[in-house]
């Protein structure tokens, strides 16, 4: 099975609240509210990070699943928040110099 | 923000005197100068999608009863459109929520009224209250809008705050708000129940209903981020709570 990365999109408007996360498409206004999986995903989505390996040290860590059914998941959120233009994935590491500011990120609260 | 309405067809102006009086003087200063182009009256639907677009400075609105373009760095844009009030109030309110975005405000879905010089807000959708809420406000209340609340972020001693301004965009009620302002204290939720209680709310929910409630129109990606971030930065100043009220006058002892 190949690697798969993810990165934030920079173009979306995220913000954490009390632990929640929302994210606001930046294209069409759409106002998104991630459970605590989706939370994961997008927090360590760092474009370098292969999925396998945020599975392995954050959901099954946090959650005391089975690792395969947690990376199948896993990998089929990460697909679903790319049709919404949240996150973008590649087999290859995503290099993309504004993830590096969070510029488009922040915390409430 | 004063703006400054240019038309040849006096029964259209004096349409709009008549329809945003008490918001209307004589001064000079105007951020903003619309010459408004008429056209002969034909069937379009005023309910249709709008479109605002940002392309090289300029703003481009349309729907299907106008069309209407505003370059900010020159302050003057034009619309055309038949002799209606319809339409340009559309305008000014798009024109307004591009402005305030950039303020760290927002026009918010919502009825606001100012009691003991403070201003609260009534949020919801259709029939959740707005116009019922302010019908009931007893006497020592100033109306601000039944409808679309105008807010602004300001610093007043170093501190920074919102502010709820009058609109002249109204809603069922038909009144106009009066043109005057007042620091926001909450935002009320509102719920019709069987009882007048206020209950607080998660901050998520509040953020949530508080984007809900916005009205927003840009197609921009700059906008929308600005936006979203003043939702939360108010939701962090600014008390929400859900407003439960039975429709009688006696929720006014709840709001003071």
């Amino acid at each position: 099975m190949s690697k798969l990365y993810m990165a934030r999109n920079p173009r979306v408007a995220a913000r954490s609240l009390d632990g929640e996360m929302m994210i606001m498409s930046g294209r069409d206004s759409t106002l998104f509210t991630l459970n605590r999986t989706a939370t994961i995903l997008w927090q360590a989505a760092d474009g370098a990070t292969p999925l396998d390996e945020i599975v392995e040290l954050r959901i099954c860590h946090e959650f005391d699943v089975d690792r395969s059914q947690a990376l199948q998941d896993a990998e089929s959120l990460a697909r679903e928040l790319a049709t919404h233009e949240i996150l973008q994935i590649s087999e290859e590491p995503i290099t993309q110099p504004a993830l590096q500011s969070g510029s488009s990120t922040g915390e409430a609260r | 923000m004063p703006v400054r309405v240019h038309t040849t067809e006096p029964g259209f102006l004096e349409m709009l005197q008549n329809r945003y009086a008490g918001f209307v003087s004589s001064s000079e200063r105007a951020e903003i100068e619309f010459d408004v182009d008429l056209t002969p009256p034909r069937s379009a639907d005023p309910d249709a999608d709008v479109s605002v677009t940002h392309e090289r400075g300029r703003w481009t609105l349309q729907r299907g009863d106008f069309r209407a373009q505003w370059e900010p760095a020159l302050r003057r844009g034009w619309i055309r459109q038949s002799a209606n009030p319809y339409s340009i109030d559309a305008v000014l309110r798009i024109v307004h929520t591009l402005v305030l975005a950039r303020q760290g405000g927002f026009l918010l879905h919502s009825a606001s009224a100012i009691r003991n010089g403070k201003a609260f807000l009534f949020a919801g959708v259709s029939e959740a209250g707005k116009t019922t809420i302010s019908r009931l406000a007893p006497p020592d209340v100033t109306l601000l809008t039944d409808e679309i609340s105008y807010v602004r972020k300001e610093v007043r001693r170093q501190n920074a705050g919102y502010v709820a301004f009058g609109t002249p965009f109204t809603g069922e009620l038909a009144k106009l708000g009066e043109n005057v302002s007042a620091p926001i204290a909450a935002l009320y939720l509102l719920a019709k129940g069987s009882e007048n209680r206020i209950d607080p709310i998660p901050a998520g929910e509040a953020a949530r209903s508080l984007l809900a409630n916005l009205l927003f129109f840009a197609q921009d990606e700059e906008l929308v981020q600005s936006t979203f971030h003043s939702a939360f930065e108010f939701v962090s100043r600014v008390p929400v709570a859900r407003l439960t009220f039975v429709p009688d006058s006696r929720v006014w002892e709840l709001i003071r």
